[in-house]
């Protein structure tokens, strides 16, 4: 079952965490923060020959990837906080990864270093040049093992692109262009040039009063590398094909679902909003967030979804509430496994919710550290509605709506998932039996 | 802000009564007259308005609406009980719309249902204990009422929303965006209903004199020479920099104490009126205006404005004779820079509202009025750095004017 074992990890420093990512292989976790600082988690396998196998992740590298900056024509800050992190395929024994904050993408590399140099002629080991004149006799410098030194450096920086605040980027699979999405455009970079960007969508009308829909993410086709996917704040999808035309303003594919008119409401349209797309990884389906549902799609499907699941349904009769003190904008991430069977994403009070598409089955599990101990199996949790509370279900007025599950990530390959809380990484294992 | 404290008089129950529901009206006006551009409006100045107009409606008129709706005497026996069972479960939470405006929401599941009627046809989960409200019979005249209540708080909500801005950090474009709809389809289903079109009917078709109403209500009306379509106003906008109006904040001139309210008016847009008519003498900045126009909707009105002008400035210095002039210098003109001046411009531009958009640099609304009237001495505006201090000022002035 989704029970899962569970290592936690928490980063070293307190900050806000804005996004989680493996990498392509699940060696490596990037966690990006408010504060603009990357740390890679690295997965470290003990005894992973026996039957019990468990994996810990240790910090592997940190460094600080954004800083904050201020735009002197607009009299505003530009935070720099760290809003999507992807990582390139890897080409060779160093690691690349784009980070965005909301203005500036960067290319970073990541590389190890576990040799040095040592024997130089003309310095000393700690870099003091020697005095030619006591040189007496030559020696050929050799390399050394030093300890594990990781580096961080970037290697590009796009900047000056968007106009309004970068929320996706994604890498195609061509392993040479990349998309990156702010709120009215799309714009595609060849991860060599910096200086130029393509726009391919625009939807910016003429007049800005006339503006009722931006795009909320944004993201390539897993094989063709010609697709890809936006969706909008009005809860629709658009797949463009870029062969098409230079431009893709005009869709190649609409995918919207009919409104259900028995819950029409004023939040209506807040509540459909698409806070994240995702393609499986069979390129088959695209699964989509919105604020109280999952929707998994069928690419040759355009008028209704094939799935949908509610994730938190009781939240339904609260969005008042919610819409008051402003939870009802919060964008909830949503990822699939490895093998596209079964999907996840956050909830409120530390829940998040696994929805297995195979066995029709959902869970939802809590990650906070007074329900996980090292090594125990996760308990699932109940809400309940209304009516009679059961024993150990939650009401839906004791929820903590400040304890937002709104990034989780899942191993490529391994049942190993990344939740993220507000502070801290919990990274949970499925228990074999 | 000295003259307030020491000159202050409680206004007389009625005016504040007839004021508050003029500045609401005023508020859900503009609003609806916002529709015909196909975008809402929103004064600037009226930010604390908003929160003064609706905390005083509260006080004075939905409260009482709340506890009349749970006071039906419909069925004593169960409205009593559900009444107890509110209250037992802590039936009623203040729900903040914004600084110091409360209403309340109840988070007990009998009245989430009545919250249910923000979400037509949504069905009620909670059906268990429900027999009370689930007959619609009992509640029914009252559900209508409630909705519109509730719209209308939704509806406060929103717009506070809107205007509350971060000023460090660009807003949230996305947000905004949602919430602008929300409201416009509230608006919308309001003009459906007719609800805009009588509240605004309400208060401008009282053809009073301007000394017994406030001067905002015939500027607003323009009741007296032009037809009673009231004025459109500056234009939110995601990217409004040509838009930006001359606008005082109210409650600055409203400190003018004095036992009748006609010197409360909106001196911004008095001040406008006036300022166009010096718009003849003066020699125009084409370019300048062309960026920051006073307002878009507005130069069909313009020819038939000056004859309104010529009497506004005495109204003017009326009212902002009882302002104390820090500088020393009399007359109308200092005192409109020196009410100016206090004010934050960037917290009244509209730009920085919403998403801090602008392709040009901004010229602030004052800076019109630096252009345009060089002949006063009075020095350039300048923006005070942090307006949450303004805010607060402002707010502590509306307190003391309600007398709370």
């Amino acid at each position: 079952g989704y029970l899962t074992d569970v290592s936690v990890s928490a980063r070293p420093t307190a900050d806000i965490i804005s996004t989680v990512e493996f990498n392509h292989s699940g060696e490596l976790l990037a966690t990006g923060d408010k504060g603009g600082r990357v740390v890679i988690f690295q997965q470290e396998t003990e005894n992973k020959s026996q039957s019990q196998w468990r994996s810990e992740y240790n910090v592997y590298s940190t460094f600080q990837s954004h800083e904050p900056e201020f735009d002197y024509l607009k009299s505003l800050e530009i935070e720099e906080k760290i809003n999507k992190i992807r990582w390139l395929p890897q080409k060779n024994a160093a690691q690349f990864l784009l980070s965005t904050n909301d203005k500036t993408i960067k290319l970073w590399k990541i590389s190890e270093r576990d040799k040095r140099p040592e024997g130089y002629n003309l310095k000393e080991e700690d870099g003091r040049y020697r005095d030619a004149a006591t040189i007496t006799t030559l020696r050929v410098p050799v390399f050394r093992p030093m300890d594990l030194m990781v580096e961080a450096s970037p290697r590009r920086v796009f900047a000056n692109a968007h106009t309004y605040h970068i929320n996706s980027i994604s890498v195609n699979s061509d392993n040479e262009t990349y998309l990156s999405a702010d709120d009215l455009r799309i714009n595609l970079w060849h991860l060599e040039i910096t200086d130029r960007s393509f726009n391919i969508v625009d939807i910016k009308p003429a007049n800005m009063e006339e503006l009722t829909e931006v795009i909320t993410a944004a993201e390539f086709h897993p094989h063709q590398c010609n697709t890809f996917v936006y969706s909008s704040s009005k809860g629709t999808i658009r797949l463009c094909d870029m062969r098409a035309s230079a431009l893709c303003d005009k869709h190649s594919k609409l995918f919207e679902e009919p409104e259900d008119p028995s819950n029409r409401s004023f939040f209506s349209e807040i509540i459909s909003s698409i806070s994240d797309v995702k393609f499986s990884h069979n390129g088959r389906y695209m699964m989509t967030r919105d604020y109280l549902s999952v929707k998994i799609w069928d690419l040759n499907m355009e008028n209704r979804p094939v799935e949908t699941y509610q994730v938190h349904e009781y939240l339904r009769s609260k969005l008042c509430s919610l819409y008051e003190n402003d939870c009802i904008f919060d964008k909830f991430e949503c990822c699939w496994n490895g093998n596209d069977s079964v999907v996840m994403t956050g909830s409120y009070n530390n829940f998040f919710r696994m929805l297995d598409r195979s066995q029709r089955r959902d869970v939802t599990l809590e990650a906070s550290r007074e329900s996980c101990k090292p090594r125990q199996v996760l308990k699932p949790r109940r809400v309940c509605a209304g009516g009679k509370r059961k024993k150990d279900e939650i009401s839906v007025d004791s929820l903590d709506f400040n304890k937002k599950i709104l990034h989780t990530a899942w191993h490529p390959q391994e049942n190993i998932i990344a939740v993220a809380t507000t502070n801290n990484l919990y990274i949970f294992q499925e228990k074999v039996n | 802000m000295a003259c307030c404290q020491s000159r202050r008089k409680t206004p007389p129950p009625s005016a504040v009564h007839c004021r508050s529901w003029l500045l609401l009206a005023a508020l859900c006006n503009l609003c609806w007259r916002g529709r015909r551009s196909s975008s809402f409006t929103i004064k600037p100045g009226l930010q604390t308005l908003m929160t003064l107009a609706i905390k005083e409606h509260e006080q004075h008129e939905r409260l009482e609406k709340l506890k009349t709706l749970f006071g039906l005497p419909v069925n004593k026996a169960k409205l009593t009980s559900q009444r107890t069972r509110l209250k037992n479960q802590n039936g009623f939470h203040l729900c903040r719309l914004g600084r110091e405006v409360y209403t309340f929401v109840s988070t007990s599941r009998m009245s989430g249902s009545l919250l249910n009627m923000f979400s037509k046809g949504t069905k009620r989960k909670f059906s268990d204990g429900d027999e009370e409200i689930s007959d619609e019979s009992l509640v029914g005249a009252r559900v209508a009422s409630s909705y519109s209540l509730q719209r209308q708080s939704l509806l406060d909500m929103s717009l506070i929303k809107l205007q509350l801005c971060h000023m460090l950090v660009e807003p949230n474009l996305c947000r905004s965006v949602l919430i602008a709809n929300t409201v416009r389809q509230i608006q919308e289903e309001m003009t459906h209903d007719g609800s805009w079109h009588m509240v605004a009917e309400a208060f401008c078709s009282a053809g009073q004199s301007p000394s017994e109403r406030l001067v905002a209500t015939e500027v607003l009306c323009r009741s007296r020479e032009q037809d009673a379509e009231p004025k459109l106003f500056s234009v939110i906008s995601y990217e409004g920099c040509r838009e930006e109006e001359v606008v005082a904040d109210e409650t600055l001139c409203s400190v003018s104490v004095s036992d009748t309210v006609s010197n409360v008016c909106l001196a911004g847009r008095i001040g406008q009126c006036w300022e166009k008519s010096e718009l003849s003498g003066v020699e125009r900045d084409e370019e300048a205006l062309e960026d920051s126009r006073l307002g878009s909707g507005e130069d069909e009105e313009i020819d038939t404005k000056d004859r309104a002008s010529t009497e506004s400035p005495k109204t003017i210095g009326q009212v902002f004779g009882t302002f104390e002039i820090k500088n020393g210098s009399p007359g109308p003109d200092s005192a409109l820079e020196e009410l100016f001046s206090d004010v934050d411009t960037s917290y009244y531009d509209l730009d920085t509202m919403l998403t801090g958009m602008q392709s040009a640099p901004k010229m602030g609304p004052y800076d019109i009025l630096d252009s345009l009237a060089p002949s006063h001495s009075s020095p350039s505006i300048v923006s005070t750095p942090n307006c949450r201090s303004d805010l607060n000022e402002l707010d502590h002035i509306m307190e003391i004017i309600v007398g709370s």
